[in-house]
């Protein structure tokens, strides 16, 4: 159903759109993922899936690359336009001013970045609405919550984390305004985006004073938080990806953030020759972000807390229910 | 090290013979893993060459890897030398990052002559005092320095996160780096020079900072073998007692060869901040100054050495980088593992085949002593 209806967006976008005037050229496609790697379960891999299920079902190769120094940001988006890439995926917040750079320098090739705005006509701009997401994540962790304590983990202590965290706050604080929110960040390196195990000690710190539903928004460490949970037979809430599926039982449910379907319906309309720059944030609205529920997890969400889910998301898109969005605040 | 080796080799032998060996093994051993996930051994270890060395692109990327390797090498290896093991090179550059991004910021209206030696000048003076405080600890309190220095990365790491956070971001934006400097308050890169004198090269992050580099080895050089100070710190790393006896006091010692090798490390911000990014970012020191650590052994703690080792992790860098780009199977992992590799038997190992060549050299020697 996502799937369905992102499409259908897309295509109402893309069609106003006239066809690129590079038709001939042969379609190049090509991600160059960021630091966190395309295996972190979590963001990139979203990526990583979504260019897979385009690489399947059109048969056509992309080229990668994974960042792992900040200069190769540069590196990795001119290498692609220079080898003749034309529809380039930059996965992340960080390579906007890279691509910022790159994409005036080719400006026959397409870039669609995701997690931030670059204007420029060759560019589209992908960017979610988390803290809508992380907000009907937290109304669930405090209806989960037997001791009205609920937690979140993030990664580094950056303004896109800061917009999951509030988000997620202030859906918990919505179900019940005496909630208490313990909140840590990994660390201050991008390290923290990749330690599983600190991400395991700071949860079960968490659980030790008292939450029983954790939210884990820092990447690859999430697995460790996710562990946590499982081993001390609490909840814990995924992150970008449906993680589900990883520990059933334990995982209450997961913040999905649609890198998969932007990256997807990116290469799938360039080659379609309905590629438009611009930018689309999407939310809840557009079924960019949302909370998963499937075979792993349906035992855990109770009709009731469907019900209130639901009826949050349906205001939320009426805009009934205003949600803060950290980054929109100053 | 190397000086109390038992068997005087040729000086060729020893500078040029041995640490080929040494790389042509650890390229063996990679090309067996290489073998081992099903790829052309020899095709990658051509990438890696021509990634690094290839057209004047990769030179120039190379050598910009090698501009901060160098700084952090140098780093590391007068602290070596006075017997001292900095790991702090890398919260140090990311201090002095701070310190040359304050002063592009606010003072990059001014013109370039005055901003950029006050930007090298404020960079090492906050690289130095970041490594101040460890070796103040460690002279005073003997608190020893490895553990103080490392934790110091942390303390820099946290700083500067909240810093480009809550104080420093250009508003209204997701990442969190400051605002573009002037145009002044930068160092031209190698083709922008070549470009206003008429010559075409292609574009790559080499800059001025290159040159500094160089120039900071000479004097590394001229300091630690040629003056008063360099002397004293060499005699408190040989032997800490002679040096009491001498008249020598190790703690200011400590505390000068600390500072120095804090401002060295500090330098890494001109070649990222100054010379690439144009502003303050998260990370730009990117364990730049771990990797000197391992530089700075390779190198032999010498000026000479620790160029050629910065250029040898340089290529390592920026040939690594092209081969995952052009190997899709050669994961960034495995680029990883060659470089550790190498790191492996160029500095840990260096002595494996030492003396299976020692004793070939020695052999028409001792057979011309007993005739």
């Amino acid at each position: 159903m996502i799937r369905a209806s992102l499409t259908a967006i897309a295509m109402a976008a893309f069609a106003v759109a006239a066809p690129a005037a590079a038709a001939t050229i042969e379609f190049s496609p090509a991600v160059v993922f960021d630091m966190g790697g395309k295996f972190d379960k979590s963001f990139n891999e979203a990526a990583y899936a979504g260019a897979e299920r385009f690489k399947k079902e059109s048969g056509v190769a992309y080229r990668e690359f994974e960042v792992t120094q900040e200069a190769q940001r540069d590196q990795g988006l001119r290498n692609m336009a220079r080898r003749g890439a034309n529809m380039i995926i930059a996965i992340g917040f960080a390579q906007a001013t890279p691509l910022e750079k790159v994409a005036k320098e080719y400006k026959h090739a397409r870039f669609t970045i995701i997690d931030a705005v670059v204007d420029l006509p060759n560019v589209q701009s992908v960017v979610f609405k988390e803290h809508e997401g992380s907000f009907l994540v937290g109304m669930a962790a405090a209806m989960a919550s037997k001791t009205n304590k609920v937690g979140f983990i993030g990664g580094m202590d950056i303004p896109l984390i800061r917009k999951f965290a509030l988000g997620y706050v202030e859906g918990a604080k919505f179900v019940n305004p005496a909630v208490e929110v313990l909140q840590n960040m990994t660390g201050t390196t991008p390290a923290a985006w990749n330690d599983p195990t600190k991400g395991g000690e700071l949860a079960r710190s968490q659980f030790d004073r008292g939450a029983d539903v954790i939210y884990a928004a820092a990447g690859g460490t999430g697995v460790g938080v996710l562990q946590a949970a499982k081993d001390g037979k609490k909840f814990a809430i995924g992150v970008d990806s449906n993680q589900n599926y990883l520990h059933p039982g334990t995982m209450l449910t997961s913040m999905v953030k649609r890198v998969d379907v932007a990256v997807y319906e990116a290469f799938k309309s360039a080659q379609a020759n309905k590629w438009k720059g611009g930018i689309s944030n999407l939310g809840l609205k557009e079924d960019g972000v949302g909370y998963s529920l499937d075979d792993h997890n349906k035992s855990l969400i109770t009709a009731d807390m469907q019900k209130r889910l639901d009826q949050a998301r349906t205001d939320i898109i009426a805009g009934k229910l205003k949600v803060t969005d950290y980054t929109a605040k100053k | 090290m190397s000086a109390a080796s038992p068997t005087a080799l040729p000086r060729w032998v020893d500078v040029v013979a041995l640490p080929a060996v040494n790389l042509l093994a650890a390229f063996l051993l990679s090309g067996l893993v290489v073998v081992a996930i099903g790829e052309d051994p020899f095709q990658a270890m051509g990438l890696l060459v021509t990634g690094a060395f290839g057209n004047a692109e990769s030179i120039g990327y190379t050598l910009y890897y090698a501009t901060n390797f160098i700084f952090t090498g140098l780093a590391v290896a007068i602290a070596f030398h006075a017997g001292l093991f900095n790991i702090g090179g890398e919260g140090q550059a990311y201090i002095g990052g701070l310190g040359v991004g304050l002063v592009c910021l606010w003072l990059g209206d001014l013109p370039a002559v005055l901003v950029v030696p006050l930007a090298i000048l404020t960079g090492a003076a906050f690289g130095a005092a970041w490594a101040a405080v460890p070796a103040y600890l460690q002279a005073y309190r003997g608190s020893h320095i490895v553990i103080t220095t490392i934790m110091f990365n942390f303390i820099a790491a946290s700083v500067m996160t909240y810093l480009m956070v809550n104080v420093l971001i250009r508003p209204s934006q997701q990442s969190p780096e400051s605002r573009e400097f002037a145009t002044a308050a930068t160092l031209p890169r190698l083709h922008e020079i070549a470009d206003a004198v008429g010559l075409e090269i292609t574009a790559s992050p080499l800059n001025l900072a290159f040159l500094w580099a160089l120039i900071c080895a000479a004097l590394f050089h001229v300091f630690l073998w040629r003056t008063r100070w360099g002397y004293e710190i060499r005699a408190v790393g040989a032997n800490e007692t002679a040096a009491i006896y001498a008249g020598i006091s190790p703690a200011r010692i400590i505390i000068l060869a600390m500072a120095i090798s804090g401002a060295l490390a500090g330098f890494v911000a001109l070649n990222e901040l100054m010379g690439v990014h144009h502003r303050i970012i998260l990370n730009f020191t990117g364990g730049y100054g771990f990797v000197g650590i391992a530089v700075a052994l390779i190198g032999r703690n010498r000026p000479l050495g620790i160029c050629l080792a910065a250029l040898l992790f340089g290529a390592l860098y920026q040939g690594g980088s092209e081969l995952s780009f052009d190997m899709p199977n050669v994961t960034r992992e495995l680029v990883v593992v060659i470089q550790g590799l190498v790191i492996l038997f160029c500095g840990a190992l260096e002595n494996l085949f030492r003396g299976r060549i020692a004793a070939y050299f020695q052999r028409p020697a001792t057979a011309g002593a007993v005739s």
